[in-house]
């Protein structure tokens, strides 16, 4: 009844591997249980919109615990570089979303971050985007996370992918991305919101463990633009009173 | 059960002066006796001639940034416990240690107004929205799954409407413990075979709390502790309430029975806040409560949820002035003209009746939620620690606070490290310690410099590398450190083992005890479950000879240091029979299981017992398993 974090039924799954594990220790089933927590790790990192701050500590030990694997993963070489399969996008758009996520999270609760009302709902893309676009940035948001630990290749493929995701971001929803920067009032932002929803309208196929997420959270872009609306008008409301 | 020491329904308070507005600290408990929950009668307005924002709790007076502050310290009426010593004055006490001036928050970048949760009121006004209006908000609320208020209030309302504010109206579940379940002390004890930690048998002998099968959450206990005599004892929820309860007497007719625990005191220490600016709901969960040693007839407690500290006192009225000449007895006033004959009150005894009053509020100083607060030796300053920064207080003046540790990045993407707990010296009122959540102990000298960044000692354990996994580093982050009464050792708690450290060697600790290794296989699915990120707290017995620290299936484990042996023991409702004795728990690892052995895939992940307290002087043990207190003690030959 007290039971925090997911209750996934793959438990069952989770004992087989690790029987599997004891009993043939191959390297596939290593990296199979190793990818499985890398997942595992990513959503519990995505899940912070509660109502309730979420608790740092933990936040950063599994954003430790998720670099640690991608470290291991550079390692091996089995951290690749942008391959044009869909099979080798699969990880990747995982990878790239972590350090996303990591940052959108320590951010959401160290920089005073978004309010749920707050009409500047998406200022990430703009402190993200302008270094991207502009392709000058001194520091790239995307690889600074691992600035200590990754190899220089890390950068490249972290720039590459991000790149393509901004690209769908900005094609898709050109008059959402005005509206957006018109707002720029105060580093307030729900980054981790919108680029996950962004990612699962632009891949449906592969991400469909975050997508799943995603919907369960007010991702789409689509309704960017009303909630920007909504939240517009209930300012207005609160802020006569 | 005996409400012990607290008036029933008599007769209405009289107060000595009319207050603008009746302020009680705990509106909601009022079956309990009111009289005892209202606020003191001696409650000064402030400068603006408002009852005092304390009273309330947070909300009425907003914070003011410290350098706008004009009067010195705070409206609220001085602490009686500090003889001679003003609030302007108060700096020169224990800040005055040896050593550079420390340097006041105004250096330090105070955080920005708009961080500050605003005030909330306390009547939340319906506000009126139109209809579009109304339905947009709906949309939202639906969205965030917030249930939205009748009222038609804002969504900061509509964050109050769960269950922890239902459940908060009832009493505490502490308080509703039928009286069979307190121990009824008579009657021999079981037998049972002999303790294997410790050359004494431990067992029960009370237990607080309802026995409901589905628990309010806002009835889970988060902390315990004795105070420095170890009379009281008091224990905070998740609701934001403190229930204290103090040891009877010793019986002359019961010789073979110690005092046992009863209520004293219950009043509300927290409540929700809503951070406008984060739309987060600040919670009223009490982290922890710390006492401070008494000085006078009064007792005075600091206890903290995630933002905020409070420091209330606890005093007693057991008379009552009667025979007043301007008021008659029902308290109306008397028409001066009208009184032939004056007479002198004279003091009457009356019912016992406890009050608990805030007398500071030391808010708005954490970004981070606070996990630790821990009182010096100078009894005058007070630490508080949250994820990433220290804050030295001093206990008279609650507008400024020293910020001593900082260890927020300038760029919060390379964040890998937060400080998970935080404890002063016990004798040495300028040493203090923290933990991380990377398995490391930090002990400063504040006297070295104004900002204790770098440490002074750096306690870390190598690590195994033939023990290296995924969690390692998760496994290895400290929840709790606390010093030993000598103070020449400290203990930690990762999460599987408990480990005792002596200050003078950095390298390892000289002793490594085992709680549940048996956990070590499972930690993928604790990692899971989230179980992994279980915070346990450990405590040192009086004699520093023995530790105890809380596992899962409500076992808990004690090491005697000097025989080297420990004990698993469980807190149910099974073995509470008066002055049973407890009998040892084993689980079973693999292969064949004994009779009376637990499996660990029967363990039950949700029975935690996180908090525990060791009496400072006798052989008596609080354990809090979720909703209920256990206390043990040691068997009386």
């Amino acid at each position: 009844m007290f039971a925090r974090g997911l209750k996934r039924k793959c438990v069952g799954h989770e004992e087989d591997v690790e029987g599997a594990l004891a009993g043939l220790k191959t390297v596939s089933s290593y990296s199979l249980q190793r990818q499985s927590l890398l997942d595992m790790s990513l959503v519990k990192l995505q899940l912070c919109h509660m109502l309730v701050e979420p608790n740092l500590c933990r936040s950063v030990l599994i954003a430790n615990t998720v670099r640690q694997i991608q470290e291991e993963m550079t390692q091996d070489g089995t951290w690749r570089a942008v391959a044009p399969q869909a099979a080798g996008r699969a990880p990747l758009d995982r990878l790239v979303s972590t350090e996303i996520l990591c940052r959108a999270a320590w951010e959401q609760e160290g920089a005073h971050p978004a309010p749920g009302l707050g009409n500047g709902h998406t200022q990430g893309p703009v402190s993200d985007l302008c270094p991207v676009t502009s392709a000058q940035a001194p520091r790239h948001p995307q690889s600074s996370v691992w600035e200590m630990d990754g190899p220089r290749e890390n950068r490249g493929s972290f720039h590459k992918s991000l790149d393509q995701i901004f690209e769908t971001l900005e094609t898709k929803n050109p008059s959402c991305m005005e509206e957006l920067f018109s707002d720029v009032d105060s580093p307030y932002y729900d980054l981790d919101t919108v680029l996950t929803g962004m990612m699962a309208a632009a891949r449906p196929g592969p991400c469909e463990g975050l997508a799943g997420l995603a919907a369960a959270t007010p991702g789409p872009s689509s309704s960017c633009k009303s909630d920007l609306g909504e939240l517009d008008h209930v300012v207005e409301i609160l802020v006569e009173t | 059960m005996r409400d012990g020491g607290v008036s029933g329904p008599g007769p209405p308070r009289r107060r000595v002066r009319p207050q603008p507005r009746p302020s009680r600290s705990c509106p909601r408990v009022g079956a309990f006796g009111g009289a005892s929950l209202q606020g003191s009668a001696r409650r000064t307005p402030d400068h603006y001639g408002r009852p005092s924002a304390e009273g309330r709790g947070l909300g009425l007076r907003p914070p003011t940034p410290a350098t706008l502050r004009s009067r010195p310290g705070v409206p609220s009426s001085p602490s009686p416990a500090a003889p001679g010593q003003g609030p302007g004055s108060a700096g020169a006490g224990a800040l005055d240690a040896p050593g550079p001036p420390l340097h006041p928050a105004a250096s330090r970048p105070v955080p920005p107004v708009a961080c500050r949760p605003l005030p909330v009121p306390r009547r939340r006004r319906a506000m009126t929205v139109n209809r579009a209006g109304r339905r947009a908000l709906g949309a939202i609320l639906k969205r965030e799954k917030i249930a939205p208020r009748r009222a038609g209030a804002a969504a900061a309302a509509a964050g109050a409407e769960r269950s922890a504010v239902a459940a908060r109206r009832r009493l505490p579940g502490l308080l509703r413990s039928p009286p069979s379940r307190a121990a009824a002390m008579a009657g021999a004890g079981g037998g049972g075979c002999p303790a294997g930690g410790n050359d004494f048998q431990w067992c029960f002998s009370q237990v607080k709390g309802a026995i409901d099968e589905d628990v309010a959450e806002a009835d889970v206990i988060s902390t315990v502790e004795f105070n420095y005599s170890g009379d009281l004892l008091a224990t905070g929820d998740k609701g934001g309430r403190v229930v204290i309860f103090q040891r009877e007497q010793e019986n002359k007719s019961r010789p073979h029975s110690r005092g046992e625990y009863n209520v004293y005191s219950t009043f509300q220490s927290h409540e929700p806040e809503f951070d406008y600016l984060k739309s987060l709901e600040i919670e009223e969960k009490i982290n922890k409560i710390r006492w401070l040693p008494q000085q006078n007839a009064a007792h005075f407690l600091l206890s903290t949820n995630d933002k905020t500290i409070k420091l209330w006192k606890i005093s007693e009225r057991d008379k009552r002035a009667e025979g007043y000449n301007l008021k008659d007895e029902d308290g109306r006033l008397r028409d001066p003209f009208r009184i032939t004959a004056l007479r002198v009150p004279i003091l009457k005894p009356m019912d016992l009746m406890v009050e608990a009053s805030p007398r500071r509020i030391f808010a708005n100083a954490h970004t981070y939620h606070i996990n630790s607060i821990s009182v010096n030796s100078d009894h005058e300053t007070y630490l508080s620690a949250d994820d990433l920064r220290i804050n030295l207080w001093h206990l008279e003046i609650t507008d400024r606070s020293f910020n001593i540790v900082d260890i927020k990045p300038a760029n919060m993407e390379e964040l890998t490290e937060v400080i998970t707990a935080a404890e002063f010296h016990p004798h040495q009122c300028n040493v203090f310690v923290y933990s991380s959540s990377k398995g490391t102990i930090r002990l400063c000298d504040m006297r070295s410099s104004a900002l204790c960044d770098r440490h002074s000692k750096f306690f870390e354990e190598p690590e195994d590398p033939s023990s290296r996994s995924f969690f390692s580093e998760i496994i290895s982050s400290i929840s709790d450190v606390k010093f030993s009464h000598s103070g020449r050792y400290m203990m930690t708690r990762d999460y599987l083992s408990v480990k005792v450290w002596d200050l003078n060697m950095e390298s390892r600790p000289v002793e490594t005890h085992q709680v549940h290794e048996y956990l070590r296989s499972k930690l993928c699915s604790l990692y899971e479950n989230d179980c992994i990120f279980d915070k346990f707290e450990c405590c040192w017995n009086g004699s520093d000879s023995a530790i105890m620290t809380g596992s899962y299936n409500n076992f808990f484990r004690m090491f005697d240091r000097d025989t080297r042996r420990d004990v698993t023991l469980e807190a149910s409702r099974e073995s509470s029979k008066p002055r049973a004795s407890l009998k040892p728990r084993k689980v079973c690892t693999g292969g064949k299981r004994k009779k009376d052995e637990i499996s660990v895939d029967s363990l039950d992940f949700n029975k935690k017992i996180l908090h525990t307290a060791w009496h400072p002087a006798d052989n008596v043990i609080a354990v809090a398993a979720t909703n209920n207190l256990y206390i043990f003690q040691d068997k009386i030959n």
